[in-house]
């Protein structure tokens, strides 16, 4: 494809978009569309990531070391903890250290009234630990469980709530992609057809003149494209205002402002989100307008 | 040139188009194709112009060999024949010069060629006056002789003209003829297929007559017999 042709190509794509511009209004709108719904999507999931990440650093496992057990047999037990598999890191935490990190917690207007009567001795020394794999961390606390010595302390439901509701989303953002993947091209594969068929006599005459297949196909794959690209561009926008908007909503929500230092600010992400809009937009664009014209180059 | 060797065309409804046709168009000829409707003629033109492909036998269509014809060497073949039909097929919103450029811009020519051709092949086919025009414009004899005009823009070996002057009166299928044999003369070669039996006894050209699907009388310097 020479730079002559080229330029008769995207003049010719355009005119097919303009001649139909309801259909072609549609089809951008449905890929608009389709793509804020899967990019809402993908953007919740990436933020349950950064949470769950999160909570996978707080989700510790707890193992009070027995009263009974002097200093250096406490000290000791590390060597059993750290042999269980899945074990990333026991980290010993004297009764003294613990009651001050407790004490940190505390609103500092009640701090001393609460810790009224409270000394170290009422604690017991313990063992923080993490798990390298979240979704095996009940296996892993009940194995500690069994170390002589030790009382483990761990809340599973947490992490088992927020793993599977993370492969929901997951799994429902993937199928609803496919999904709206083949709608949008659908569409546009449809807007293109309307292009064919005006210009039916026209694809009659540069066949029977010896007009390669190519040549003819070229007008209406880069319709497709420019129909997707309109699409993805306009989509990446409209999620950028919906996403600030909706993120907004939360912090101002009594609540749901500890969120904000975790939430992915949009900027961040803005070039990837982009280049994934656009390139989508493009692929559904090529594949509709391509699914289109294939039949005409028979005969 | 084109050579027909036992061409037989059988179509996928069991139609049995021709049966053994043996051929010979020289180039620079001008050849009737006649014979009333049915009788293959039609079959002929598309083999030609590899709209179908031949059930059986061997054909030569300006040195490509159709039988071991690739999908893809198609157009290639098609840029060395011209048709015009009896429909005219013109683009109707495209003016008289922008249809004959049409045919030259789709096989990406640019337009330095296109705008020094299109107005030597209006001139030929004495239209030049009227590039401007819409096809709803013209008379159909005019609207023919763009048809011809686009058929020619590349320079084609052969020229094949299916029922051309089928939809015109007979004042103007005469300048519409005159005009094909004008472009023979000038070395281009001609398939009329026609079943106009005044034009054909008028012309003394070579004459093919068709009929159920077998060639019946080839006639040098003939007229229509049957």
């Amino acid at each position: 494809m020479n730079g002559r042709n080229f330029i008769y190509f995207i003049k010719e794509g355009i005119k097919g978009i303009f001649v139909h511009g309801f259909m072609s209004f549609a089809a951008v709108s449905v890929i608009v569309a389709c793509l804020i719904i899967t990019g809402t999507f993908s953007l919740v999931v990436m933020n349950v990531n950064v949470l769950i990440d999160r909570v996978e650093d707080e989700n510790e496992i707890l193992a009070f070391v027995d009263d009974s057990l002097d200093d250096t047999e406490a000290l000791a037990l590390v060597t059993e903890i750290a042999a269980v598999p899945n074990v990333a890191s026991a980290t010993f935490v004297t009764r003294d250290e613990a009651l001050d990190e407790w004490a940190a917690t505390l609103p500092e207007d009640y701090r001393d009234m609460m810790l009224t009567g409270i000394t170290s001795a009422d604690l017991r020394h313990r063992y923080v630990i993490k798990t390298e794999d979240l979704s095996r961390a009940e296996e892993t606390a009940a194995e500690i469980a069994e170390i002589d010595g030790v009382e483990v302390q761990f809340d599973p439901r947490l992490s088992d709530a927020t793993l599977s509701m993370q492969n929901v989303i997951r799994i429902v953002s993937y199928i609803l992609a496919v999904i709206l993947f083949i709608v949008s091209m659908f569409m546009i594969a449809n807007t293109v057809k309307l292009a064919t068929f005006d210009r039916r006599e026209e694809i009659g005459i540069m066949k029977i003149v010896g007009a390669t297949n190519s040549f003819i196909r070229w007008p209406f794959v880069i319709q497709g494209a420019l129909l997707g690209l309109v699409g993805g561009a306009i989509a990446f926008f409209v999620q950028w205002g919906i996403y600030n908007y909706a993120c907004n909503l939360m912090l101002n929500y009594v609540g749901l402002e500890m969120l904000g230092d975790e939430l992915i600010s949009f900027g961040s992400i803005a070039i990837r989100m982009l280049l994934i809009f656009i390139g989508v937009g493009f692929t559904v664009g090529v594949l509709g307008g391509s699914l289109t014209i294939r039949k005409f180059m028979r005969v | 040139m084109v050579v027909f060797n036992n061409v037989s065309k059988t179509y996928a409804n069991g139609t049995k188009a021709l049966k053994g046709i043996d051929l010979r168009v020289e180039d620079g000829e001008f050849v009737f194709f006649v014979g009333p409707s049915g009788s293959g003629k039609s079959t002929v033109v598309k083999l030609i112009t590899a709209e179908v492909d031949p059930t059986e036998g061997e054909m030569l269509v300006n040195g490509f060999d159709l039988s071991k014809l690739r999908r893809r060497q198609i157009p290639a073949l098609r840029r060395t024949i011209g048709v015009v039909y009896q429909d005219f097929r013109l683009i109707e919103n495209m003016t008289v010069y922008e249809n004959v450029a049409f045919a030259m811009r789709v096989i990406g020519e640019g337009s330095r060629n296109i705008s020094k051709r299109v107005p030597i092949m209006l001139d030929l086919v004495g239209l030049a006056h009227k590039s401007r025009r819409y096809p709803r414009e013209l008379s159909g004899g005019e609207q023919q002789r763009v048809s011809i005009a686009r058929a020619l823009v590349n320079n084609p070996q052969v020229i094949i003209a299916d029922e051309p002057t089928g939809n015109l009166d007979p004042a103007r299928s005469g300048e519409i003829m005159d005009l094909l044999r004008k472009i023979n003369d000038l070395g281009t070669t001609v398939i009329a297929v026609t079943h106009e039996k005044d034009i054909v006894n008028s012309f003394g050209k070579r004459v093919v007559a068709f009929d159920g699907g077998r060639i019946v009388s080839d006639a040098r310097d003939g007229y229509y017999q049957v």
